[in-house]
């Protein structure tokens, strides 16, 4: 369907990433957000202050970041689109409820504008060392999405597919900014509400008594209800069965962490999302997220003046982690080199994913800053040496 | 013009950042030419260095953090001693004459002064000393029109001062045009 035009500022602006995300969400009909502010993620939570009330949205500043999970929980529940912002260290203490949110099929969009860690770390200063806690920051076996976007106007468009993802898949979708992306300006423009699209929830049509909560078709997605529609459901944390009731037996655990594993893992290639850009002959490509990306582009050029043929995979879904893209790189290719702001996260599945067939290289950084294009241009150097 | 890379420094309070802003929006927005905006300030709101990065290019932006700054504008003295140093040779500085005493400079850079908090005290309000800075670096680089630059400052300010601050962006475009 459609976007719902009260909450799209169509027009041309000259917005932070932060703010551009705030505008994804209104644009994409996210309708309640609780948060509690901190840096560098501050600046999307005080335009939807601003802004939420205005289309007939609800945003409540919540006592800590743990009662802020929690409580788009209970609005999604209550029939409403929902988002919560952080940093890293306060998505540290939300990860209770990202595992809640995956097993209970919760459709909700975690923003996380990362900082240097750990802890209190680099408050006002670039990172990208959250990747990890996203994909496994909660206990037990359970799948995310995780975006990652590497401009203002990608803030913006990429938080719009955040909030389809999450609809389509029920799950927690992490959207993975930088400092960098978040607070820097540029030009955002965003379009009419009827050039966007939206992806409604799936609300069952059976009738009370006859809708089971969990159960599901081929799909391995099951259709949702909200409060206040006559339906008795049980959402609980517990192992469930079908009907949503605890069933703690290992076959219905099986059953259930299966599914929703499953549901991601087997349409990883349909959630592949990724640029490729001079992927045709290269040699040599790099894989990159956020603003590390562009910085990436920097060197590109400094390789290709050098005759290296370099190309980048720029990845925009950064979880599921594109697989299949990588073991058919790592046919044809000479090697991978990836620069991220951390000590080496989405390597660690490069190197997996090539399984030793050709060399990976890590640059990496602690984070504070970006990183110097010669950096990433020697680390090219070194493989064609 | 391809690239320019230019700081913005003061201390917080000064409209620094949002100097840095309407350039960013002047030529983003109202002359089709690509923008980056990095804002970086220390805890305190008011009194602590500030400084905001701007490029302004013909081609998309890819590093956004400025390297070799072209054009440095430093409206206090700290800021002035804390960026000076980064402006490269050939460089222009502009700075706030009644609050920056300027040192020794990089090889070939050119200078140019302004008086703008005292031209916006004879405008009645200190407030808008940033945009007489403003009208003031758009006639010494020309990196954007003025008229571009005025409907930056027109879309931008709060209502009700708009006419205030587009004399303030005359004056100190005027104050460069005049040869002062």
């Amino acid at each position: 369907m459609k976007a719902d035009p009260k909450g799209v500022l169509t027009g041309t602006h000259f917005l932070d990433g932060d703010h551009a995300c705030c505008e994804g969400a209104l644009a994409a009909g996210c309708r309640f957000v609780a948060g509690y502010p901190i840096t560098p993620s501050t600046e999307v939570v005080e335009r939807i202050a601003a802004r939420f009330p205005h289309v007939g949205g609800m945003f409540v500043q919540m006592e800590d970041e743990i009662a802020s999970s929690i409580a788009i929980l209970g609005g999604a529940w209550a029939g409403k689109k929902v988002m919560t912002v952080t940093s890293g260290p306060g998505l540290s203490l939300m990860m209770e409820h990202v595992g809640l949110a995956a097993i209970s099929e919760t459709p909700c969009v975690f923003v996380d504008v990362q900082r240097g860690g750990p802890s209190t770390g680099l408050p006002t200063m670039p990172a990208q060392a959250d990747i990890m806690q996203a994909r496994w920051g909660s206990h037990g076996d359970y799948e995310v999405i995780a975006l990652s976007p590497n401009s203002c106007q990608e803030s913006f468009d990429l938080t719009i597919t955040a909030f389809n993802l999450a609809e389509e898949y029920r799950v927690p979708v992490m959207f993975m900014l930088d400092e960098c992306v978040g607070h820097m300006l540029e030009k955002v423009v965003i379009p009419e509400a009827e050039k966007i699209e939206v992806t409604p929830r799936n609300f069952t049509k059976k009738k009370p008594g006859e809708f089971k909560l969990k159960e599901t078709d081929d799909s391995m997605i099951p259709e949702m209800v909200k409060a206040g529609d006559g339906y008795n459901i049980h959402v609980t944390g517990l192992t469930h069965d079908e009907r949503g009731y605890p069933n703690l037996t290992p076959k219905i655990q099986d059953q259930l962490v299966r599914r929703i594993c499953d549901k991601i893992r087997n349409n990883a290639d349909k959630l592949y999302m990724a640029e490729e850009i001079m992927m045709d002959d290269a040699d040599i490509v790099l894989v990159a997220f956020g603003i590390t990306s562009r910085v990436s582009m920097k060197a590109i050029d400094m390789a290709r003046e050098k005759g290296i043929k370099v190309g980048m995979l720029r990845l925009q879904i950064i979880w599921p982690f594109p697989e299949t893209k990588i073991r058919e790189l790592s046919e044809k290719i000479k090697g991978f080199v990836v620069p991220e702001m951390n000590l080496g996260q989405i390597v660690l599945e490069v190197e997996r994913c090539a399984a030793g067939k050709v060399p990976v290289v890590p640059v990496s950084n602690a984070g504070g800053a970006v990183h110097e294009p010669e950096d990433i241009f020697n680390a090219i150097q070194g493989i064609v040496k | 013009m391809s690239t320019k890379q230019m700081k913005i420094t003061g201390f917080g309070g000064q409209g620094i950042i949002l100097t840095g802003m309407l350039i960013g929006k002047a030529a983003s927005i109202y002359e089709n030419k690509y923008a980056t905006l990095i804002q970086s300030f220390g805890p305190e709101a008011r009194g602590g260095a500030c400084q905001a990065q701007v490029i302004v290019a013909d081609d998309p932006i890819l590093y956004p953090y400025v390297r070799e700054c072209d054009i440095l504008i430093s409206l206090s003295q700290e800021s002035y001693t804390t960026y000076v140093p980064s402006l490269k040779e050939d460089g222009v500085l502009i700075y706030e004459e009644n609050l920056v005493i300027p040192g020794k400079l990089p090889k070939g850079v050119k200078s140019f002064s302004v008086p703008s908090t005292a031209i916006a005290e004879d405008l009645g309000r200190k407030i808008v000393a940033n945009i007489v800075a403003l009208g003031f670096f758009t006639a010494v680089t020309g990196i954007v029109s003025p008229e571009a630059m005025k409907k930056a400052v027109q879309a931008t300010v709060p209502k009700g001062t708009t006419e205030l601050n587009l004399r303030a962006f005359d004056k100190g475009f005027e104050h460069h045009k005049n040869g002062k």
